[in-house]
């Protein structure tokens, strides 16, 4: 077991799998200088065929890695910044995600697309801080929050070993975090939540980062109020059945969620809960409002979800419904 | 690899009579949708895909059954994919627009213009670091010519001296907007720009474009990097099977009656022994009569396996309600 930050977990998740599976290779732009830090060492132990440094031309390397993917190879693609998410989308959402389906089942696409640093980190602006999981468990691509070092390193795994396009986004404001990694870590699989604190009145599913503020809300509502803290990790496909036994226990949700609050992420837990599980309280959504990041911090910080608004919530859902 | 002249022929025969056959389907409802006929533009594909092997890769268009066949899909199973079938190249999934058989190195028609273009890149990347050098070749028309994932494509395959072939199928439009009003400059000039070989070829001239090719191969395959080639060409139908209804005015008759007289397959046929040239023609009817009834034989797809081939990992998308 050893202690480490949150980072160099995902690099050396990216590391064991290079050196375990010769066909595992990074693109992405300034990965050699390994400018986000996740690709470092990684050119002195594996060589330049494995590293690839792109030009800035963010189409063509996400379709370059479906073209490597179709011939043998699995790739991981790093994206600096999460709006380059955009450029790509379409080779990722109208070409990659659909090739399987489109080919009656002949093509698989493993390639994982990373953004070391997804979400907000305040003073970066309109074009630097989007959160857009929502936008492409639309599209349904599987996509990966992990929020702690163990689960990034054993997504980072399991991301890289599965056959279909992987969006993993590791977001920015989790990068700090430490945590313990086992000696022998094992790969998470893609699909499963994770119950951090068990509770009996509230369900809190807090997506990425947020899960550590929900984590500090339920010890300081400790014995106030009784907060289970649901982590999905992977937000497509949804553990919907988790959720479900969580709420069979508690009868309350609030979802705590760094998507713009239309067509959110937040929005289909609801819904999906509203339909589908039991509540004895009305859910509740804690998210960003529906408008770009502006520069001054005062106000960056006034539109991103907040561990005060999650109190908020979490007590006026505590107060609905039958007791304990 | 040589091809004959009859081989030649016969592969850019069984491509028009296809097409045509297709036509007569979509317009007795047998096939959904539209499709986007390579009538005219035979030469190109059929000259092309005779200078490559077997485990080479192509990645191909919206107007992609040409290149299929050039690379030596079976017709009957394309037949199947066109009308929706169990038997189809897909499954019945994918359809004229995503025909794929990646077995022989077809990475798909693609329903975005140059969309395959970086597919080709990786796949050249993916097998030149390997023990065999394989040749990826994209194909893409003149709209697909302006497309920045094109360039950025360009860029690259220059720059790392990858074995791509950048086949541009010039028919003249974009849809409906001809290429004086698309284009600025001259395509193979942006081409060599990027330090590539690039030339124009007589698209209507198959033994020209079979050479071009080969010149292509043989750069690509002794690691001398990239060629564009310009084929100049045309479609004699419209862009898609219901264009003919659409009255439209964005060329004239007089002008495909210009170009049917260059036309690839009669001058081809021209030059071979009577007897072959019609024992070929007989040979591809039958194919195609095969074809049509063993597409036609096939079952259609199951609707409760919908939801199936999404994922590789055999994950099923949720449905769209409870119950």
């Amino acid at each position: 077991m050893s202690t480490l930050r949150y980072l160099p977990a995902l690099g050396r998740a990216l590391r064991d799998e290079m050196a375990a599976d010769p066909t595992v290779f990074v693109v992405g732009e300034d990965v050699r200088e390994s400018l986000r830090g996740v690709t470092k060492g990684l050119l002195e132990e594996f060589g330049p065929d494995r590293v690839l440094d792109m030009p800035i031309s963010e189409q063509m390397f996400t379709g370059f890695a479906t073209g490597a993917a179709l011939s043998g190879l699995r790739c991981v693609v790093e994206y600096q910044i999460p709006s380059l998410l955009y450029l790509a989308f379409e080779q990722i959402a109208n070409q990659a995600q659909k090739l399987r389906l489109m080919t009656g089942g002949q093509a698989k696409v493993p390639v994982v697309y990373l953004v070391p640093g997804s979400g907000a980190r305040l003073g970066l602006a309109a074009q630097h801080s989007d959160h857009p999981y929502s936008l492409f468990a639309h599209a349904g691509v599987k996509t990966v929050l992990p929020a702690t070092p163990a689960d990034a390193y054993g997504l980072m795994i399991a991301a890289i070993r599965d056959d279909d396009p992987v969006l993993y986004l590791a977001p920015a404001a989790v990068l700090p975090v430490r945590g313990e990694l086992p000696d022998d870590p094992e790969p998470v699989p893609i699909g499963s939540a994770r119950i951090h604190r068990t509770g009996t009145d509230v369900t809190v599913v807090a997506i990425g980062h947020l899960v550590h503020e929900a984590l500090a809300l339920a010890g300081e509502l400790e014995g106030e109020v009784s907060v289970e803290v649901f982590d999905p990790r992977t937000i497509y496909p949804f553990d919907w059945k988790l959720l479900d036994e969580s709420l069979q226990r508690t009868g309350r949700l609030v979802v705590f969620d760094d998507s713009n609050r239309s067509c959110g992420l937040g929005a289909e837990i609801v819904a999906t809960a509203a339909e589908e599980m039991r509540l004895i309280a009305r859910p509740r959504r804690i998210t960003r409002a529906d408008t770009p990041i502006a520069f001054a911090v005062e106000l960056e910080k006034a539109v991103l979800p907040s561990r005060a608004q999650l109190a908020g919530a979490v007590r006026a859902a505590a107060r609905e419904g039958p007791a304990g | 690899m040589t091809a004959s002249l009859s081989d030649l022929y016969r592969t850019m025969l069984t491509i028009r009579r296809f097409e045509e056959r297709i036509v007569e389907l979509v317009n007795a409802n047998e096939i959904a949708g539209v499709t986007h006929e390579y009538v005219g533009q035979e030469a190109v594909a059929t000259g092309i895909c005779a200078a490559l092997n077997a485990d080479d890769v192509i990645t191909s268009t919206h107007r992609g059954h040409g290149h299929l066949i050039a690379k030596g899909a079976d017709v009957r199973r394309m037949m199947a994919e066109l009308l929706g079938r169990v038997d189809g190249l897909n499954r019945g999934r994918g359809g004229s627009m995503h025909i794929a058989d990646l077995a022989l190195g077809i990475y798909g028609a693609n329903g975005i213009v140059a969309a395959g273009a970086p597919f080709a890149a990786g796949a050249a990347w993916a097998t030149a670091v390997g023990a065999t050098r394989r040749v990826a070749v994209t194909f893409f028309g003149d709209g697909g010519a302006n497309q920045g994932v094109l360039h950025e494509t360009m860029n690259l395959a220059a720059l790392w001296k990858l074995p791509v072939i950048f086949a541009c199928e010039n028919n003249g439009y974009a849809v409906t907007l001809a290429q004086s009003r698309s284009t600025a400059g001259s395509l193979v000039e942006r081409a060599a720009a990027y330090g590539m070989a690039a030339e124009q070829v007589d698209g209507m001239d198959v033994e020209a474009v079979l050479e071009a090719a080969h010149r292509a191969t043989g750069r690509a395959r002794a690691a001398e990097g990239p060629t564009f080639l310009e084929c100049v060409t045309y479609r004699y139908f419209g862009h898609h099977t219901a264009e003919r209804t659409m009255k439209l005015g964005y060329r004239t008759q007089a002008e495909i009656d210009r170009w049917r007289l260059r036309d690839p397959i009669t001058a081809t046929g021209a030059k071979l022994d009577r007897a072959d040239e019609e024992q070929i023609r007989t040979a591809v009817e039958e194919l195609l009569d095969e074809a049509v009834e063993f597409a036609r034989a096939s079952p259609r797809p199951d609707p409760a396996d919908a939801l199936e081939y999404v994922y590789a990992s055999g994950l099923l998308p949720r449905r769209g309600f409870v119950g």
